[in-house]
């Protein structure tokens, strides 16, 4: 491997994960820190720390100068830049490779490239990858949108161009919805991206999330088979599987070459993500998006397969090529991964920073626990509310599911809310027992089902 | 006359705008009415309103456009 240090530019959680990941193949770990999080525990785990700027985001971990500064000042060979943040900014991986620095990730192309919701729906249809029913690219004329709108039917949803994670999206399920919404969604997107351009798409009404890992290194591609994760409020994954609950194997296979066809299409580097939405009434799955970075949600992909992404991503900056071959890489029983937020979710999930008196972790066989938390640790209000993610693994997923169960008894953290309980309801719900959920399903279980739990618990 | 505080009910970043081109919700010496928007508080990247909870004649804010605040702290001052 060509690199022999790396710099961290993100926090929490996922700085954690890759200083280990970067420690375990002997980097030395250069961690960069907003004032916020001088006390943080990848400032306290990294060889070395560089304080980059004040608590908001804009004027340190989104500050693309001073993170490349820092670079230069510890004379790193590699920055991995984790997900969110300059993550998937183009312009942040060409300065960095301008720099003579290796950018843990696809090259600023190939993210400008997949980024555009547009281009990488283009992308995937030139690759063969089926794409949701919508406009070949982006419309600007209400009269063309609303022609297009009505030849897909509806409903339909609008999305911008350049949005993402969830942002920029409206539904329209008539005539008269969709042209009240256009010229606003694209106003909006203009404020919000600096790009008003928008496109449409068939709204899947009981669609499920799931997305294919893939790995590349420019020559080489595989895919680490897929995740589900259909459990989302207000579009943010909440619980993540792998593998997808039922998927039948021929459809599988299908997809995962799908993501591959892909990767080779761009000539991938990296880590990567191809999402899609999967309709389980017809067996058709929908390209929507790649992510070109580490995600969240890759623990379970990890359980599975027995890899190590994070590794995997440093060695291909790195210059090496991929350590597997697709025919090495197998699903080996099944994992679900919870995110533990600072929300309250009897209060609406209210985001609640605080300081964290005691933490108390479950440890076993299957069981991890990716965390920034340790007992006095102050989290700041400045950054997302991810505290940590348990993950376990088990044989099946009936087995998966009683460890689950078992494991969020033993996690304990006091001093701030956290989404613990969600999750310890989630687990004993018969219809994620059984499998039976979708992208819709967890708001209306809040609003129905936990609601009512909740109430009893009040009134007991 | 008398004077009363508009607490903050959140630890984050307190605005006085809707965003960063917009003018202030509202203005030192504007008059409020219990209902209306003072400001936003950003927590983990998601924003909440916060109301004045009190009418009066004068409001007068006493923590800077994006500063950090703590949960109870105050605002803005308003005279009654």
């Amino acid at each position: 491997m060509n690199i022999r240090s790396v710099l961290v530019a993100n926090r929490g959680e996922i700085a954690v994960r890759i200083i280990r990941a970067a420690k375990a193949l002997g980097l030395r770990t250069v961690q960069v820190y907003s004032r916020a999080d001088a006390e943080s525990l990848p400032v306290q785990l990294a060889d070395e720390a560089i304080e980059i700027g004040p608590p908001a985001a804009k004027k340190s971990y989104l500050n693309i100068e001073a993170v490349l500064a820092a670079a230069k000042a510890a004379d790193v060979d590699a920055v991995h830049p984790g997900y969110g943040f300059l993550a998937e900014n183009a312009d942040f991986a060409d300065a960095v490779t301008a720099a003579g620095m290796k950018f843990v990730g696809p090259s600023g192309e190939a993210i400008r490239l997949l980024g555009d919701k547009v281009m990488a729906r283009q992308v995937a249809e030139k690759a063969g990858v089926p794409t949701v029913p919508g406009s070949n690219g982006r419309v600007s004329d209400l009269a063309e949108a609303t022609a297009i709108a009505a030849r897909i039917g509806f409903p339909v949803m609008l999305k911008a161009a350049a949005g993402g994670g969830g942002r920029g999206i409206r539904m329209a399920d008539s005539v008269e919805v969709f042209e009240r919404q256009f010229p606003q969604a694209s106003a909006e997107a203009a404020a919000a991206f600096g790009d008003g351009g928008l496109y449409i798409e068939k709204l899947i009404e009981r669609a499920r999330h799931i997305e294919v890992q893939i790995l590349g290194d420019g020559e080489n591609f595989v895919h680490c088979f897929e995740r589900e994760c259909s459990l989302q409020r207000r579009r943010q994954k909440v619980w993540e599987e792998a593998p997808a609950v039922g998927l039948p194997d021929n459809i599988r296979e299908r997809l995962c070459a799908s993501a591959v066809a892909l990767a080779r299409a761009v000539r991938y580097s990296g880590a990567g993500t191809v999402e899609y939405l999967y309709d389980d009434a017809t067996q058709q799955f929908y390209f929507i998006e790649v992510n070109t970075r580490i995600q969240v949600e890759h623990p379970v992909t990890e359980m599975i397969t027995g890899l190590d992404l994070v590794q995997e991503m440093l060695r291909i900056a790195g210059g090496e090529n991929l350590s597997v071959r697709q025919e090495d890489i197998r699903i080996k029983g099944h994992s679900i991964e919870c995110r533990i937020n600072a929300e309250d979710p009897l209060r609406n999930f209210m985001p609640w920073p605080g300081t964290v008196e005691t933490l108390s972790v479950p440890n076993g066989g299957g069981i991890r626990f990716d965390t920034l938390l340790f007992p006095g640790y102050a989290v700041p209000p400045f950054y997302d509310s991810l505290l940590g993610k348990l993950i376990v693994h088990d044989d099946d997923r009936a087995a998966c599911l009683d460890k689950l169960r078992d494991a969020l008894d033993r996690l304990a953290i006091t001093g701030i809310p956290t989404t613990i309980p969600l999750h310890s309801a989630l687990v004993a719900d018969p219809h994620v027992r059984a499998g039976r959920t979708h992208t819709r399903f967890l708001e209306h279980w809040l609003d129905t089902d936990f609601a009512a739990l909740t109430r009893a618990k009040e009134e007991a | 006359m008398t004077t009363a505080d508009i607490k903050s009910p959140l630890p984050g970043v307190f605005y006085r705008k809707p965003s960063p081109d917009s003018a202030p919700f509202k203005n030192d010496g504007d008059a409020v009415a219990a209902d209306d928007v003072v400001g936003l508080i950003e927590v983990m990247k998601s924003f909440h309103e916060v109301r004045a909870g009190i009418a009066g004649a004068s409001i007068r804010f006493v923590v800077d456009d994006a500063d950090a605040i703590m949960a109870g702290q105050t605002l803005a001052e308003v005279q009654q």
